[in-house]
């Protein structure tokens, strides 16, 4: 496979508000390719959105990138590791946008309502372009067409208030798109929207990554999104990708016991009518109270006493592209004891 | 039951298990706490309305004695440390010299007669917390009565203590905020009430009425009702008067607060859950609504009094409050606005120092207040 | 089409909201969110309700407990001394007797509780307010409802911000069973909730129907959860049911090309079963500016002339199958095959 656009290693991300510490990323590795899309999944505070904003170095207070690797080829073939570079700086404004468009996960808070969406789009590449504002305008409308949003000369001049919400979510990828990045991060694009309107986003994004030969970075919980829509998966688990692999062996090989156990507790359409699902026990942890060793120990079925809950499990590499973060597989450190 | 759905029951700390059966109003501590301003705030704001009980007792010298001889006299420098260099902080006793060109008997520091500063003095009689006689003041000298030497803050033209004064003056200008408020509360949780619960035609009226009041610059319409008030009326009258009147203009915004809250709980899904499970409407609104805004009507009040005590601070400046005899800031700071008290007695100024401070301190706790009010919104 | 087993027989429900503008507040049209239902529930039966936003699904849900007051239409329910009664006619304390047996679980497993309660006051609440026991007795029966949704007693005590979602829902599920209602409406009960926990609450409330052989009016737009909790589902659309049908029926041979396009747009948790999509057009359409005819016939594939003037009327073409499409006849449809 050529070389990857953006490789994540060891990314570690903290939060150290009065209450405690919150470890929201704690080691989350993967790469992404130029035309695929990495899919990234987990539940609600597993840390998707945080390793996002990592990557964009927008991560807000209290919260910092204590440790890892982000490393982005450029365009020229040169390779920059975004945790070292200013956050505010001007390399990384042009990345951001530039190199890296971001769909946010809040819609609404992320659309201003005071601009008209035709103005936002066209901030967002004159921000990026030297462009006259009569062409950013033209290519405004362009962009618009684009994520298929009808009539947009017209809707230019609406604002985002004045649009349903699937029409809102095509604005922010419109945004996203503004400076024709190569990387789309999309945070949970279609988690508010109905079926047949995610049917639709989902399309849209297909089809611009094919025109763009775009790397995207799909975040969602959703399982059936995830199968419908990633090459690759990282499955997150409190801050830790527990594992990556192709889509295919996530779905039909998985090794970890969260993944195994997530996969049948999800309801689908397949299902019997009225078939009971198989549960995870309890709730996912407070995350100031984030369990020792390995995180997910407390709910798991495989628990070995005495191993699990005493140091965290390492990554084990099951094949060229197939890693998991699991004491079935890989010895425990013997040192660390 | 099927699946191993029983709950991980986790190994709950002592800690945990308090902040799991916190009620809702120890929370709202908890967060207030963290908010060191607001607190501070808060601090002051106690201390001042002590002040306003314990009035008497830190007035020094009779508020109404006056003195035309002493007018004017800036205040005494407190001299910290006797000759022997032991912490004993005494003034000088106020010679009267007549003056041999104006023939007016004036009084200066006479360094020869020292009078030591003494704690729980005796003083003019007044009845402590409106109950019980005492003679007790914070402060008192030595020898001879206060009135001759202890000015800390100088006296005005009528030769009256500024200190003392400045204390009888808070217990007016900080009661007239409660009162205010209080009145301010009853109209705006009756009528917010009543306009947020039943909507329609009745909340359409009051809120007409609330923005028409609103509408009207609070100045004029104060100068207006200030002015109708019988010139002739006896002090307590016009105190209850001008009471009335700031609190015709403070209502509205409670009113606003409460009907916000009205209408945002009605949405809310317990609200429904409460009324499918048979509660009757006074349950709901008792036992679900009120508690639920409980916090936010004390923060808004926190907010409301600095503006009732800025009231009338304003009336009673310009001429249209309270009047003397009776004694508050707005009264006091009136007393020194001529160009001539300026220039002769700068210290009489020295009331807006705490009008500021303590208005600062309300709001700063209300802030705190507010933010601290809603733990999960 | 009723029998002794129908708990609940809504007949032409209808729920305008007015739309008002200007200072005097003029009413200057409709939101016709309810638009002429009709749909039966029998004992021990989840009937779902399935469609996009806006469709009218909470809206009918309200309607059937009284939250807010139906324009038109019967709302017949069976009480437990075997009586039917229209609920839509009752005043406010003729409906009070009759609340108990219906009850209600929220979407929001935060602002379903009140925040300011104990979990047994919250759950003691309808015990409370029926005048059920005293004390000890309410005390008594809160913990046993706390078994039933598998919670720990030690937890009574507590507020609700020391719970989970889930453990919430538990909660708000144990409030619904505390009167022993009939029927249970719960709109969106998991969509609020985090995949490993949902599965637990739709075993739960499996569970639970099974063993105190309740009813359900279960609201839902995620047609995968739908799948595993009903017996029947029925199908809105714009304020109008489209299709009534069982649960296996309707997924493998949807009749209405509305159902065809919701079953197809669900994405499939498994990479292998990647379709080729039937992508709708364009939006819902606005209740307040229902188009003429068939309300689905701008985005509709199959729509003929005909679609455009002509309403359907929702028909029965099989025993227990309801469909409003005037081209039920000729079209085959793609259900999801398992
Ligand atoms: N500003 C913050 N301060 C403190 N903790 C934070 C902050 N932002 C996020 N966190 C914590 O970081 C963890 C990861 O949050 P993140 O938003 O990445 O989750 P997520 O996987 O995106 O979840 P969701 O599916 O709900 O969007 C959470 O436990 C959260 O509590
Ligand atoms: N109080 C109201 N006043 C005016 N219109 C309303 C009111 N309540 C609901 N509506 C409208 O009625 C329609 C149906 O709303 P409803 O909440 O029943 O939809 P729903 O199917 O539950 O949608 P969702 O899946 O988003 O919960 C919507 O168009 C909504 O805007
Ligand atoms: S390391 Fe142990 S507890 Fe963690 S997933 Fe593997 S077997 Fe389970
Ligand atoms: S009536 Fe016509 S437009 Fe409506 S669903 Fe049937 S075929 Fe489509
Ligand atoms: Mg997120
Ligand atoms: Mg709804």
């Amino acid at each position: 496979m050529a070389e990857p656009i953006l490789s994540v290693r060891g990314l570690e991300t903290y939060f150290r508000p009065d209450e405690g510490i919150v470890r929201a990323v704690d080691g989350a590795s993967f790469d992404l390719y130029p035309g695929r899309t990495l899919g990234i999944v987990g539940e609600s505070g597993c840390g998707k959105s945080v390793t996002a904003r990592s990557i964009l170095r927008i991560v807000e207070r209290p919260g910092k990138v204590e440790r890892g690797e982000v490393l982005l080829r450029r365009s020229d073939g040169r390779v920059v590791d975004l945790v070292t570079i200013d956050a505010q700086g001007a390399g990384m404004r042009d990345i951001r946008g530039g190199e890296i468009g971001y769909v946010f996960q809040e819609p609404m808070s992320s659309l201003s309502s005071f601009h008209t969406i035709g103005n936002q789009v066209i901030e967002a590449i004159r921000l990026h372009r030297a462009v006259s504002a009569k062409d950013a305008r033209a290519r405004a409308i362009e962009l618009l067409q684009l994520v298929g949003i009808p009539r947009p000369e017209q809707r230019i001049d609406s604002y985002s208030f004045e649009l349903s919400g699937g029409l809102r979510q095509r604005v922010m990828i419109a945004l996203a798109l503004a400076a024709e990045p190569r990387i789309l991060i999309a945070d949970e694009p279609t988690t508010a929207l109905d079926v047949t309107t995610q049917a639709q986003i989902l399309e849209l994004i297909r089809k611009i990554q094919a025109e763009r030969n775009l790397a995207v970075i799909l975040i969602t919980h959703d399982m059936g999104v995830i199968a419908e829509m990633a090459d690759a998966v990282s499955v997150m688990y409190l801050g830790k990708v527990v594992e990556s692999g192709p889509v295919d062996t996530i779905f039909h090989a998985p090794r970890h016991p969260y993944t195994q156990a997530l996969l049948r507790s999800i309801p689908s359409v397949l299902a019997e009518p009225r078939s009971r699902l198989a549960t995870i026990a309890g709730g996912i942890q407070h995350p100031y109270a984030r369990p020792p060793g390995c995180p997910f120990h407390p709910r798991c079925q495989s628990f070995m006493p005495g191993v699990c809950d005493r140091n965290a499990p390492p990554v084990t590499k099951l094949d060229a592209e197939h890693e998991v973060r699991c004491f079935l597989y890989g010895a425990p450190a013997r040192s660390a004891t | 039951m099927s699946g191993p759905a029983q709950l991980s029951v986790p190994l709950v700390t002592v800690a945990e298990e308090k902040i799991a059966a916190a009620t809702q109003l120890q929370l709202t501590w908890w967060r207030f706490r963290k908010h060191k301003v607001a607190v501070a705030g808060g601090v002051i704001v106690i201390l001042f309305y002590l002040a306003a009980v314990f009035a008497d007792f830190l007035a020094v010298t009779p508020p109404h004695a006056t003195d035309a001889a002493r007018s004017y006299i800036p205040p005494q420098a407190v001299h910290w440390f006797d000759d022997d260099g032991s912490f004993k902080p005494y003034v000088y006793a106020l010679k009267g010299r007549r003056d041999m060109r104006t023939f007016k008997l004036i009084y200066v520091p006479d360094p020869a007669d020292k009078r030591y500063v003494v704690w729980f003095a005796e003083g003019y009689a007044y009845e402590l917390l409106g109950a019980f006689e005492t003679k007790r003041h914070i402060l008192g000298l030595d020898r001879g009565v206060p009135e001759d030497a202890l000015f800390l803050l100088g006296t005005d033209q009528l030769g009256r203590d500024v200190w003392s004064r400045l204390m009888l003056a808070t217990r007016t200008s900080l009661t007239i905020g409660l009162i205010g408020v209080a009145l301010s509360l009853f109209l705006g949780v009756l009528l917010g009430g009543i306009s947020g619960l039943y909507g329609g035609a009745i909340d359409t009226v009051i809120q007409r009425v609330i923005e028409i009041l609103r509408s009207i610059p609070t100045i004029p319409l104060w100068m207006g009702l200030a002015a109708a008030l019988p010139a002739d009326w006896s002090v307590t009258q016009v105190y209850i008067s001008i009471t009335v009147i700031i609190s015709l203009i403070g209502w509205t915004e409670l009113a606003r607060v409460v009907r916000g809250r009205f209408l945002a709980l009605r949405e809310e899904e317990f609200i429904t859950a409460a009324e499918l499970a048979g509660a009757s409407q006074l349950r709901i609104i008792f036992r679900h609504m009120v508690p639920s805004f409980l916090s936010h009507i004390i923060a808004a009040i926190s907010l409301a009094l600095p503006a009732m005590i800025i009231s009338e601070t304003t009336l009673s400046f310009l001429g249209l409050g309270l009047r003397p005899p009776a004694i508050s800031w707005g009264v006091l700071l009136q007393d020194g606005q001529n160009i001539q008290a300026l220039a002769h007695a700068p210290w009489l100024l020295f009331v807006a120092v705490p009008v500021i401070v303590v208005i600062l301190a309300f709001n700063f706790l209300g802030d705190g207040l507010r933010d601290a009010a809603d733990p999960y919104g | 089409m009723t029998t002794e087993q129908t708990v609940l027989s809504v007949e032409g429900l209808k729920k305008y909201f007015p739309i008002r503008r200007g200072l005097l507040r003029r009413v200057v049209g409709q939101v016709k969110a309810v638009d002429d239902v009709s749909f039966t529930i029998d004992r021990g039966e989840t009937l779902s309700l399935v469609g996009e936003s806006g469709c009218g699904k909470t809206t009918t849900s309200r309607c059937i407990l009284r939250a807010i007051q139906p324009t038109a239409g019967a709302i017949q329910f069976r009480t437990d001394q075997n009586r039917e009664v229209d609920v839509a006619g009752l005043t406010r304390t003729e409906l009070r007797p009759l609340r108990r047996q219906m009850q209600m679980i929220f979407q929001d497993p935060y602002s379903s509780l009140n925040p300011r309660m104990t979990i047994a006051d919250i759950i003691g609440e309808p015990l409370l307010v029926n005048g059920m026991g005293n004390l000890a007795a309410r005390r008594n029966r809160v913990a046993e409802l706390l078994d039933v949704v598998q919670l720990p007693r030690a937890y009574m005590n507590r507020f609700p911000h020391a719970f989970s979602g889930g453990q919430r829902q538990r909660i708000g599920i144990a409030r619904a069973l505390a009167l022993n209602p009939a029927l249970i409406v719960a709109d969106e009960p998991v969509s609020a909730l985090d995949v490993s926990v949902q599965a637990q609450i739709i075993n739960l409330m499996l569970e639970l129907q099974d063993r105190l052989r309740l009813s359900y009016l279960f609201v839902a737009h995620d047609l995968s959860v739908v799948k595993h909790v009903s017996h029947r589902v029925a199908v809105m659309y714009v304020g109008k049911m489209v299709e009534v049908a069982s649960t296996s029926t309707l997924f493998r041979a949807p009749r209405h090309p509305y159902t065809e396009a919701l079953l197809s747009a669900v994405p499939v948790p498994d990479p292998r079963q990647r379709a080729k999509r039937i992508v709708l057009e364009g939006e819902v359409a606005d209740p307040s500016r229902v188009p003429p005819g068939c309300a689905f016939h701008p985005r509709c594939r199959y729509a003929v002339e005909r679609c455009r003037v002509e309403t359907p009327t929702l028909e029965q073409i099989a025993p227990n199958r309801w469909v409003s499409c005037h081209r039920v006849r000729e079209l085959t449809l793609q259900g999801v095959v398992s």
